[in-house]
């Protein structure tokens, strides 16, 4: 027995509770809610037990204090605490709230970031950590991180319902902009799937990944008629759920959820997460760098994306000031915001290089 | 009307900084121009930003370097640093000072405001509001009131009216200064990061086992004289067991000052020293060019009778084991050694990861016997005529890699984070509270009117409100 088995076991937990709230919804038994959450608690219990474990084990391999040994060094690892903290956000949401709607919408993206883990074949071996990381800093500055991502996740999928909500008409710039990004999330996830599927290797790096594998079995295939027939089927698809669209509204429309609801949630969750990233991500990051570096700001595209996402929940919390802002145009920053949070925590380290590098391995 | 008629151009500039709306378009291009900034690789050789140019849109070199040429002129290639930027920057400031002055007065009026009693008809019309009636005497629920606003946190004021008896009580008027704090918080890290541009700098400095440097230096040819001298003692790599990967790097360092030494301090990676205001971070470490032939063996022998000594040698040199006839002749060295499948030993690079020395050992004249001592692995110590030579340093042949930064302006960029902590924190998790607590008496029985607003986290400050309410019932129910 060690970590990876309760690993495993929370994912297949978030995977059928995925499907059990979806049931759920469809056919509003209380049973089928209970089922959910006891499925959800279960999945979260023996996560915590392995991120525990694999505490323990780190700190074996690595010889050193444990509380430097926070299990948060790598891509896979800082995936799997990312889940922990949205399904805690989300347990607490659902006993506070008293409404079990959402976790249609929550456990889905826990089992996505599972299953991107699969999917990318991302390393999960424990790495003992280089001398910059041997910091107590790395505890409070990626918890705190992360725990703000999951907070800007529940705004992102409360604040994307809110505008499925709220929208009318197809014409509607606010419509458009959802469809778009629901079609481009899909499509994305659907094409990495693919790759996964087709390839059926185990990645050794991260720049293998991009370099070798990501959507060449789709939209980058070595065939043009694979490739061309992968634009129109996103193409496609995007028409369809624009055309479509109304369908999904009235699906929302149906839990029993208000939009005024939906618009506190959002800023509630951004109202904890924008303080708590603010201090952990871009305060405590700085403190670290200037102990291990002597530079508390260098500008390498790691800070910097985290600096442009600040903007971008600043620019939200400042925007529910101006008049005639309310509503639609803040739930689209809210959607945006999380955009930032995915670049900055993804696609910083996939695409760009810095002194963040720990997630190339 | 008059007013709005004599608005000069001075106040429309001014009302225009203080609006919301400008930080959100200083937020967007802060955040828009420094996404082209993370793409572009700053402070780079232009070779690296052309092929990524070629990449990205497919074109040809000349093509690239032309396009280059153009961000290049834009200063795309060093934005953090170029003038532009720096003006969003200021643009960003005096926007928070002045949109910050322009609303702090009346801010201030809200703190400095106290609560008063309000009429019934007043606190009918509050959002939140509870409204009971109770067989019980006014002056008694009064009590009750007191006691149970008191245990809430709160210390209410009285006043008797026409309408009965009112109680009321604030908190927290203070955190609607939140805002400005964190508003505060920012310019103080700004003008902490000016100051340091101008008054601080880092440099580098490669120090090498046993050598003494009065200087830091900035480029090639700039030297930043330190105003003292700083040596390196000794540099060491620890290395994760079996691996070559390293767990740390540390260097022991003296600070001489008029000829004195006034400091002693080994740095790790997270942990530098500093003295006199220059901090020195350990950053690199690497191999003094043409000097790995030259540096001093530090050896402990141990005879198979027990007796030990230390001694400094070099490569080429001969040792006596004590206590015995043994003597070892120091052959070859690498910095790195490793065998290969046919047990053959060759060096693997060129830094010192896995140090050996080759000795050939010698008794009255014959070779004994000979081989390989590895740093790192004590089992190759041990000779097979039971004596020992431990391997415990090379020292003299690497250098430690220092950052040296000097910022007299850090302090004030965490003095600014400080505060930013205490004006989020009460920006979002605190607000200004205010109670109001009608008691009058009527036919026999007191009708209690409960009135409170919160400027932030309503549903919060509800639930205490219910347990208000909940506390004026209960104690009328015990008493029945």
């Amino acid at each position: 027995m060690n970590s990876s088995t309760f690993f495993g076991l929370s994912t297949v937990a978030y995977i059928l509770a995925m499907v059990t709230y979806i049931t759920y919804l469809a056919f509003r038994k209380a049973r089928i809610g209970i089922v959910a959450t006891v499925l959800t608690v279960t999945g979260f219990v023996s996560q915590t037990l392995a991120l525990g474990m694999r505490w323990k084990e780190f700190s074996d391999v690595g010889q050193m204090g444990f509380l430097r040994a926070v299990p948060l060094t790598n891509l896979y690892e800082s995936l799997i605490f990312f889940v922990w903290c949205l399904i805690l956000a989300y347990l607490i949401m659902e006993f506070k709230y008293k409404n079990r709607s959402f976790g249609a919408f929550i456990t889905p993206i826990a089992a996505i970031a599972l299953a991107f883990i699969d999917i990318s074949g991302m390393s999960k071996n424990i790495q003992p950590l280089v001398p910059a990381l041997q910091s107590n800093w790395l505890l409070v500055h990626v918890m705190m991180s992360f725990f703000s991502y999951a907070m800007f996740a529940v705004s992102f999928s409360t604040g994307l319902m809110y505008l499925i909500v709220r929208t009318e008409k197809r014409s509607e710039p606010a419509y458009i902009f959802w469809t778009v990004m629901l079609s481009v999330f899909v499509i994305t996830l659907s094409a990495m799937g693919l790759d996964y599927f087709t390839f059926k290797v185990a990645i050794k790096s991260q720049e293998e990944l991009i370099k070798s594998y990501l959507f060449k079995a789709s939209f980058l295939s070595s065939s043009a008629f694979v490739a061309a027939s992968s634009w129109a089927i996103g193409v496609a698809f995007f028409f369809f759920i624009w055309r479509f669209g109304g369908a999904l509204k009235k699906m929302v429309v149906s839990f029993n959820i208000s939009h005024e609801m939906l618009d506190e949630i959002t800023y509630k969750s951004i109202a904890i997460g924008f303080p708590i990233f603010t201090l952990g991500g871009l305060i405590f990051g700085a403190i670290w760098a200037d102990q291990a570096w002597g530079k508390y700001w260098t500008w390498d595209p790691k800070e910097t994306w985290s600096l442009i996402t600040w903007f971008f929940y600043a620019f939200y919390l400042h925007s529910r000031l101006i008049r005639g802002w309310k509503g639609k145009k803040v739930a689209i920053v809210a959607v945006l915001g999380f955009m930032a949070v995915i670049f900055t925590y993804l696609g910083v380290n996939l695409l760009l290089s810095g002194l963040h590098s720990y997630g190339s391995q | 009307m008059e007013k709005e008629k004599s608005k000069t151009i001075m106040d429309k500039i001014w009302d225009m900084f203080a609006s919301v709306k400008f930080a959100v378009v200083n937020f967007a291009l802060i955040a828009l121009t420094s996404i082209v900034g993370t793409v572009v690789e700053q402070q780079v050789e232009p070779e690296k930003n052309i092929k990524l140019l070629m990449k990205m849109f497919g074109i040809e070199y000349d093509a690239a370097q032309s396009l280059l040429g153009v961000l290049d002129k834009m200063r795309f290639t060093d934005m953090y640093h170029s003038w532009w930027f720096l003006a969003i920057l200021l643009l960003f400031a005096a926007n928070l000072i002045i949109c910050s002055i322009d609303r702090l007065p009346r801010v201030l009026k809200l703190v400095r405001e106290k609560a008063r009693p309000l009429s019934i008809e007043h606190l009918e019309k509050m959002s939140v509001k509870k409204v009971f009636s109770q067989k019980d005497k006014a002056s008694h629920m009064k009590e009750l009131a007191v006691s149970s606003l008191n245990r809430l946190g709160f210390k209410p004021f009285e006043s008797s009216g026409g309408q009965g008896t009112q109680l009321y009580a604030e908190k927290g008027n203070f955190t609607r200064l939140g805002v400005y704090i964190t508003h505060l918080s920012i310019l103080l890290i700004l003008a902490g990061a000016v100051i340091g541009i101008f008054f601080g700098y880092n440099a580098v400095l490669n120090l090498p086992e046993g050598e003494v440097s009065s200087f830091a230096y900035k480029d090639r040819d700039t030297q930043i004289p330190l105003g003292f001298d700083l040596r390196c003692d000794n540099f060491e790599v620890e290395y994760y067991p079996g691996t070559d990967m390293p767990k740390a790097y540390k260097s022991w360092l003296t600070v001489i000052k008029n000829g004195k030494e006034v400091m002693k301090k080994s740095i790790v990676v997270n942990d530098p020293l500093t003295y006199e205001g220059i901090t020195f971070y350990q950053s690199s470490y690497g191999a003094v060019p043409n000097g790995m032939g030259n540096g001093i063996l530090l050896l402990n022998v141990v005879s198979d009778n027990g007796k030990s000594q230390q001694i400094k040698t070099k490569i080429g040199e001969s040792f006596a084991i004590p206590g015995t006839s043994v003597t070892g002749h120091i052959v070859d060295f690498s910095p790195a050694l490793s065998f290969d499948q046919t047990g053959k030993a060759f060096t693997y690079a060129g830094q010192m990861t896995n140090p050996a020395v080759y000795i050939e050992f010698f008794e009255s004249g014959k070779m004994k016997y000979s081989g390989w001592l590895l740093k790192r692995y004590p089992q190759t110590w041990s000779l097979p005529d039971g004596n020992r030579v431990e391997f415990l340093d090379y020292w003299g042949v690497e250098y430690t890699g220092m950052q040296v930064r000097k910022d007299p302006g850090v302090f004030i960029v965490y003095l600014g984070c400080i505060l930013m902590a205490i004006g989020l924190y009460m920006t979002f998790f605190m607000s200004h509270k205010r109670i109001w607590v009608n008691i009058s008496e009527e036919k026999g029985s007191v009708k209690v009117l409960i009135g409170a607003s919160a400027n932030r986290n309503r549903a919060a400050f509800e639930q205490k409100i219910e347990k208000l309410a909940g506390m004026l019932n209960a104690g009328q129910k015990g008493e029945k």
